[in-house]
C-alpha cells in the first residue's frame, strides 16, 4: 500500500533515537579527546629503535642495551629515505655478549616517513619496530619532526605493551639464537677441551674409558 | 460542552490570561488615545522575541535529534549539552564577511532576504496563540495568512534571479515551481475545514473545535475529512517551507545551495532564519486548523494553560518535521511535481467532497462510516495507480525543437 | 470635494510610481518586480477601503500567481536580453493620444458612477459571508463562467504540454 515504507522507515528512525538514550550499540559515537578507541595491535605509526634494558623502568642503559648495530640496511632500504646513520668509531657487547657497531647518529624525519614499515622487514636484528602514538603535532614543522637515536629509543618493555604477540615472538626468536650460539660455544669449549686433553695425555692402545 | 473541570479556578484563569494581563496592565500606564496601539506594538515586541528564540531552540534541537537518529550526538561542546549553540552560530554568521558577487544586481539582492522575513513575520500576526491571545483578530484571516505565504514565493525567485549564477536561477525556479504546485494543495485542504466552521476567521475556528463530548475533544483531525485534510496538509507545508524530502531546491548535493548560494554572513542568517520561522507559522496553522490550536487534548486537562497547548503543538510538528528529515530521501523535482498534481491534488478535492458530504449528513455514525469508507478506498485506488511500475521498453529519444 | 485621508495619498504614489517604474525601467525584470509593487500599492488601497477580501484576495492572486507567472514567463523567453531598438516607441505621440481617450473613457465612467450611488454616512461592512452568498446567488453565473474559463486553459496548457511527448523518433 502507499505509504508504508514511510512508516516502517519513520518506526525504524524513531527506534534509533529512543535507542541512542539506553543502548550503545545506537550510539556508537567516541568522542575524542576524552574517549579513546584502543589501537589494534597491528596498527603503525613511525618507527622506533628498542633497547633490552636490566633495571626496566629506569631508561638509563638506553645505549648500552640498544639493538641496532648501525648495519645501514634500513637506511639504503628506505622509499623515502627519512632515516640517517652514522656509524660509531668504537665496538660495544650487544646482547649476546660479541662486540657490534652502534649508531653514533640516527635520525629519523618523521614527516618524510610514510609509515610501509619497510625498515621492520629488513632489519636482520629486531632492532627497529614500528611505534603507534599518532598524537605527535608539533609546532616546530621542521625540527620538531626529526627524531635522534634518544628520542627514537623505547624499552623492549615497552615494545611488549604495544604488540604484545609480536613482541614474545621475537624475544623467543632471540633467546633461541643465544641458546643456539651458547651450545655451539660449548661444544667449541667442550671439543677444545677434548682435543686438548687428547693432547696432553698420549692415548693408550686398548679401549679404556676415558 | 465547554469543559469547566478545574478550568474556572481564578489561579490558572490568570495563568492562562497571564500575557494579557501582563500586557493590559503596561498599557495602563498611557493615555487612553494611545492604548490600543501600544498594545499591537506589545505584541509585535512579544512575537518578534519569542519566535526568533524559538528558532535558536529549534535549530540546536534539530542538530541533536537528526544525530541521535543517525546514530551520533549531536553539537555538545558549547554550553551544557550543547544548548548554547545557537550563540556561536549567530556570532558566526554575525561576523562573517558579506560578500555581492561583482555582477550581482545589488538592490535586489538586498532586498531578498529582507522580503522573505518581513512576509513570514506577518504571518504570525493572525495566528491565535491562546484564549484572547491574537495579535489581530481579522475576519478573513486565513486569506491574510495565505497572501503572505504567496509573497514568500516572489523573495526566493529574487534572490535567485539576482545572484546572476545559473545554480541559483536553477534553484529559485525549481523552488518557485514547487511551492506553487503545492499551494493550491495547502489552499484547498484548508478550504474543507472553512466549509465545516463557516468562518474565514482563525479564533473562530479554534472556538469550533474547543468543544468537548464527554473527554474526547472536536478536533478536525478525529474525523475522517480532518484526518486526510490534515496529512495532505502536511505534505504541502513540508513542500511549501523546502523541508526534507522536498528540499531539492536547496540540496547541497544538487545544487551548492540553491538560490542561496551567493549569500554569506548575516543575509544568510536571515534566510535561514526565514526559513525556519515559515515552518513554525505553517505548523501554527496546521495546529490551528486541524488540531484545535490552544484547546486541550482532554477536558479534564483545560486547567493547564491555553498557551502551553498550543505551542506544545507547535513544537511536536517541528519534531515531526525533524523526523521526517532524518528519515526520507529526497525527491527528485518531476517525482515531486507528479506526486503534487497527480496524487495529492485530486485527492484533496475528493476530500471536499467528503467534507461536503459530512456536513450534509447529519449527526450520527452514518456519515463516519460512509465518509471514512470513501477515503480509505480513494487513498487505496490512486495509490495503486501511482504505485504501478513504469514501462520498461526500447529507450525513446525526444530531441528538442 | 471631500479631503480625502494622506494615507491614500501616500498609497497612490506608491502605486503610481511602480507603474511609472514598471513602464521606465530598463531590466525587464526590474519592470515585473515594479509592477508587483503597483499590485501592492493597490492592495492597500483596498485595505484602506475596509474592503479586506478583496485585499488579501488582490495579494494572494497578483502577487502570488500573477507576477510569478510574469516573472517565469520573461525567464523562459529570452525576455532579459534588452532589445536593439530601445526600450521606448517612435510613435509615442500616437500612444500618447490613445492611452488619454483611455483615460477619459474610464474615468468618466468613475466619476458617473459616484454620482449614481446616493452618499451614505456609514461605510458598509461587507463581510466574507455576504461576499459569499453573492458569489453563489446573485452572482453565480458570472463564477460558473469563470470556472469554465479556468478550465478551457487548463485544457488547453495540457494539450499544449502533451503535444511534445507524442513524436518519439
Amino acid at each position: 500500500m502507499l505509504g508504508d515504507g514511510i512508516l516502517k522507515g519513520m518506526a525504524e528512525t524513531a527506534r534509533n533515537f529512543f535507542g541512542s538514550f539506553v543502548s550503545a550499540e545506537r550510539l556508537t559515537t567516541v568522542e575524542y579527546p576524552e574517549q579513546r578507541i584502543p589501537t589494534a595491535e597491528s596498527a603503525r605509526v613511525f618507527p622506533f629503535l628498542v633497547y633490552d634494558s636490566k633495571s626496566p623502568g629506569d631508561g638509563a642503559d638506553w645505549l648500552a642495551g640498544m639493538r641496532c648495530v648501525a648495519c645501514q640496511i634500513c637506511e639504503k632500504e628506505c622509499p623515502p629515505k627519512c632515516i640517517y646513520i652514522e656509524k660509531s668509531p668504537d665496538k660495544k657487547p650487544d646482547y649476546v655478549g660479541k662486540q657490534q657497531f652502534y649508531p653514533a647518529r640516527f635520525d629519523i624525519d618523521v614527516s618524510v616517513c610514510m609509515s610501509c614499515q619497510i625498515c621492520v622487514e629488513v632489519c636482520p636484528f629486531e632492532a627497529i619496530k614500528m611505534d603507534t602514538q599518532f598524537e605527535l603535532a608539533t609546532e616546530d614543522r621542521f625540527g620538531g619532526l626529526l627524531y635522534d637515536r634518544k628520542e627514537l629509543s623505547r624499552s623492549n618493555e615497552y615494545y611488549h605493551s604495544i604488540h604484545p604477540t609480536e613482541a614474545t615472538e621475537v624475544d623467543a626468536r632471540l633467546a633461541e639464537e643465544k641458546a643456539k650460539l651458547e651450545a655451539k660455544a660449548k661444544a667449541a669449549a667442550e671439543a677444545a677441551a677434548a682435543k686438548a686433553a687428547a693432547a696432553a695425555n698420549p692415548a693408550p692402545t686398548s679401549g679404556g674409558g676415558s | 460542552m465547554i469543559a469547566t473541570l478545574g478550568a474556572t479556578n481564578p489561579f490558572f484563569v490568570n495563568l492562562d490570561q497571564i500575557f494579557v494581563l501582563l500586557r493590559n496592565w503596561l498599557v495602563g500606564f498611557l493615555p487612553a488615545v494611545l492604548r490600543q496601539a501600544a498594545g499591537v506594538l506589545l505584541g509585535v515586541i512579544a512575537i518578534v522575541c519569542v519566535f526568533p528564540g524559538l528558532f535558536a531552540l529549534t535549530t540546536v534541537f534539530e542538530r541533536k535529534g537528526l544525530g541521535r537518529i543517525q546514530n551520533r550526538i549531536g553539537p555538545n561542546r558549547v554550553g551544557p549539552y550543547g544548548l548554547l549553540q545557537p550563540i556561536a552560530d549567530g556570532i558566526k554568521s554575525l561576523t562573517k564577511e558579506d560578500i555581492v558577487p561583482l555582477r550581482a544586481n545589488a538592490a535586489v539582492h538586498f532586498l531578498a532576504p529582507l522580503v522573505l522575513v518581513v512576509t513570514v513575520f506577518m504571518g504570525f500576526a493572525v495566528l491565535p496563540m491562546g484564549r484572547n491571545m491574537v495579535l489581530v483578530d481579522m475576519d478573513a484571516g486565513l486569506l491574510f495568512f495565505f497572501a503572505m505565504g504567496a509573497a514568500t514565493e516572489l523573495s526566493v525567485f529574487m534572490a535567485g534571479w539576482s545572484s546572476r549564477n545559473k545554480y541559483s536561477l536553477l534553484g529559485a525556479m525549481r523552488a518557485v515551481a514547487q511551492m506553487i504546485s503545492y499551494e493550491v494543495v495547502l489552499l484547498l485542504s484548508s478550504v474543507a475545514v472553512v466549509m465545516i466552521t463557516g468562518s474565514l476567521s482563525l479564533p473562530k475556528i479554534v472556538a469550533a473545535q474547543n468543544q468537548y463530548t464527554g473527554v474526547f475533544p472536536h478536533w478536525y483531525i478525529f474525523t475522517p475529512w480532518g484526518l486526510a485534510g490534515f496529512l495532505m496538509y502536511a505534505i504541502a507545508a513540508t513542500a511549501e517551507t523546502n523541508r526534507s524530502p522536498f528540499d531539492l531546491p536547496e540540496g547541497e548535493s544538487e545544487l551548492v545551495a540553491g538560490y542561496h548560494t551567493e549569500y554569506s554572513g548575516f543575509k544568510f542568517a536571515l534566510f535561514f532564519l526565514g526559513e525556519y520561522l515559515a515552518m513554525f507559522s505553517i505548523s501554527g496553522l496546521g495546529t490551528t486548523l486541524f488540531l484545535g490550536g490552544w484547546s486541550a487534548p482532554f477536558s479534564f486537562l483545560a486547567w493547564v494553560p491555553s498557551w502551553f497547548w498550543f505551542f506544545g503543538k507547535v513544537m511536536l510538528s517541528i519534531f515531526v518535521f525533524i523526523w521526517m528529515r532524518g528519515t526520507l530521501p529526497r525527491l527528485r523535482q518531476d517525482q515531486l511535481m507528479n506526486f503534487a498534481w497527480k496524487f495529492v491534488l485530486p485527492f484533496t478535492l475528493l476530500n471536499l467532497l467528503v467534507t461536503a458530504l459530512w456536513r450534509f449528513m447529519g449527526e450520527g455514525w452514518a456519515r463516519w462510516v460512509v465518509c471514512s469508507a470513501v477515503l480509505i478506498a480513494a487513498y487505496v485506488v490512486m495509490g495503486r495507480l501511482e504505485m504501478r511500475s513504469e514501462h520498461f521498453g526500447r529507450r525513446r529519444y525526444r530531441y528538442a525543437e | 470635494m471631500r479631503t480625502l485621508s494622506p494615507i491614500f495619498y501616500l498609497l497612490a504614489a506608491l502605486t503610481l510610481a511602480g507603474g511609472l517604474a514598471t513602464v521606465l525601467l530598463k531590466q525587464l525584470v526590474h519592470c515585473a518586480l515594479a509592477v508587483t509593487v503597483a499590485f501592492a500599492g493597490l492592495a492597500l488601497l483596498f485595505l484602506q477601503l475596509d474592503a479586506q477580501f478583496a485585499g488579501f484576495a488582490q495579494i494572494l492572486v497578483y502577487i502570488g500567481a500573477v507576477a510569478i507567472l510574469i516573472v517565469f514567463a520573461i525567464l523562459l523567453t529570452h525576455g532579459s536580453d534588452l532589445p536593439k531598438a530601445g526600450v521606448f516607441s517612435k510613435t509615442w505621440a500616437l500612444g500618447l493620444v490613445i492611452a488619454a481617450g483611455v483615460f477619459a473613457v474610464l474615468g468618466w465612467a468613475v466619476l458617473a458612477s459616484v454620482r449614481a450611488i446616493p452618499q451614505q454616512n456609514t461605510v458598509p461592512t461587507v463581510t466574507v459571508h455576504d461576499i459569499g452568498n453573492a458569489l453563489v446567488g446573485r452572482y453565480v453565473l458570472p463564477l460558473e463562467i469563470v470556472a469554465l474559463l479556468l478550465t478551457a486553459a487548463t485544457i488547453g496548457a495540457v494539450i499544449v504540454a502533451m503535444h511534445e511527448k507524442e513524436r518519439p523518433r
